[in-house]
């Protein structure tokens, strides 16, 4: 059987788990809602100050929201050792990873399609720089926080506090592809420098961490 | 019924073998075991030697030496926190021990013969928010390696065998919990596993969802698979047992042999009540 097919099987059954329990979602699109409203209601900002600071208001109601999904994403393979069938399956890990990785990115996308509208209405938003740009911009940084959140959503999945230590872990490692991420926004919205550079050391991230998790996530499905 | 078996005690670490071929316990009265092999017994499905499994300074299981022979069913008695789990764990592969020497279906290392290894535990392992169907569809797709022997069972034929409706459209986490022991032990069965490790399956099942597993287990033993089966059950799993194994304090205490029993008297005389 293709490693594609066996990436599909368990993508599919992550997509129907969700459609059905709707639980990743509904936390998240709460969470990112909320930090927008309060954000704005909290700042009231004009149209220039909201170009500086949409950026980083952005990326930390996302990179919130998604915690709140990636450690569903290990507590359902919890329930009822289900996790363990599939430790025992022939089927490679990084194939279970990569699935996870894919649904987590496409809850985050789903999340960002109905934020996006949101944000540009309450916070009065209008790109003086190459707005286009944030079609890059946003799947690489999601790529960045799903890849790593789900990676450590599993390194955390046998402790007792893993809700809190998910964020613990997650949080410094992230650090530089958050600061991609703002500063690329930034430069968007603002149109006054360029992201470039911003860009490429997002995909150089995504790159370095995707592989290193590909490449460790057997040891740790099967660390005792 | 006990009249009829062989009661051995063989200390703090037993090595108990009644293998025709190569036996590596002498016992005195062996001659006089009436036990009979259901299949010629030719190799160890498993052989443990000195295995122990420490949490932390606790030792669940203590130099645990023992073979399970080929085509034989093992119903493993024993207190709570006896190692009985423990025991079917590290032989799945889920855990690893601590020390000693693991040889399953012929390999030392679990994760190269891991395939034909069935594990069934203490959970359904199977998805709430899916149907019985859906999650051995999901299963299935997961062994569709073209390195495994052919002939696997269809999740139709799985759930047919245990006796579950496979058009059932109903999510498992509805299921009574007969059903969902039957839905999980269809999904072990699906990938036609050489070795079968059940932890419990009877817990929590009414008689009828029992008498359906072990009708499965029986044809399954027949047809040469190895089961190890815990329980506390031990008049339930009877039927089926070619041995009674007994853990205590993460050793293994006793082995019983039994004469093949007539299965269909068993499980009716089970089931009828007592004087």
């Amino acid at each position: 059987m293709s490693y594609a097919r066996i990436v599909w099987a368990h993508l599919a059954k992550d997509l129907r788990l969700e459609w059905r329990s709707k639980d990743a979602i509904n936390g998240m699109l709460f969470f990112s809602l909320l930090v927008v409203v309060l954000f704005s209601f909290a700042f009231d900002p004009t149209m220039a100050v909201s170009r500086l600071i949409a950026g980083g208001i952005l990326w930390v109601a996302l990179l919130f929201a998604s915690t709140t999904a990636l450690n569903q994403t290990w507590t359902r393979e919890l329930r009822h050792q289900v996790l363990d069938a599939q430790r025992m399956a022939p089927s490679p890990a990084s194939a279970l990873f990569l699935a996870k990785v894919l649904a987590n990115f496409l809850f985050v996308t789903m999340i960002q399609v109905v934020l996006g509208p949101l944000f540009i209405i309450f916070y009065n938003l209008q790109a003086l720089g190459q707005g286009w740009w944030m079609a890059l911009v946003l799947p690489l940084g999601t790529l960045a926080l799903v890849v790593n959140g789900t990676f450590f959503a599993a390194l955390s999945l046998r402790t007792r506090n893993r809700e809190m230590l998910l964020p613990l872990i997650l949080f410094p490692v992230s650090i530089p592809a958050l600061l991609a991420m703002v500063q690329s926004t930034s430069a968007i919205l603002t149109g006054e420098s360029d992201p470039g550079l911003w860009i490429k050391m997002l995909g150089g991230y995504d790159i370095i961490f995707m592989t290193l998790c590909l490449l460790l996530f057997e040891t740790i499905l099967n660390a005792e | 019924m006990r009249s009829m078996c062989v009661f051995l005690r063989h200390g703090s670490s037993p090595q108990i073998l009644f293998d025709s071929v190569k036996p590596t316990v002498s016992v005195s009265n062996v001659a006089d075991i009436p036990y009979t092999p259901r299949v010629p017994v030719a190799t160890n499905a498993i052989e443990l030697r000195e295995v122990s499994k420490l949490y932390g300074t606790f030792a669940a299981l203590r130099k645990v030496t023992v073979d399970f022979h080929t085509g034989q069913s093992y119903v493993i008695l024993g207190p709570n926190g006896a190692g009985k789990s423990t025991l079917l764990r590290n032989l799945a592969g889920l855990t690893r021990p601590t020390f000693g020497k693991m040889t399953i279906l012929g390999s030392g290392e679990v994760s190269e013969v891991r395939s034909r290894i069935g594990y069934l535990g203490h959970d359904s392992m199977l998805y709430d928010e899916l149907t019985a169907m859906e999650n051995l569809r999901y299963s299935a797709s997961l062994y569709e390696d073209d390195s495994l022997p052919a002939g696997r069972w269809t999740p139709e034929q799985s759930l047919a065998m245990v006796g579950l409706d496979p058009t059932l459209n109903r999510p498992v986490g509805k299921f009574s919990q007969g059903m969902r022991q039957r839905a999980s032990l269809a999904r072990v069965l699906m990938a036609k596993p050489d070795l079968l490790l059940l932890d419990e399956p009877f817990s929590n099942v009414d008689i009828a969802s029992s008498n359906q597993m072990l009708h499965v287990l029986d044809q399954l033993r027949a047809a040469g698979n190895t089961i190890l089966l815990t329980t506390h059950q031990p008049d339930l799993a009877r039927p089926i047992a070619d041995c009674f194994c007994t853990m205590e304090a993460g050793q293994i205490a006793t082995m019983e042999y039994f004469p093949p029993a007539n299965v269909h008297t068993e499980i009716r005389a089970a089931q009828e009540p007592r004087a």
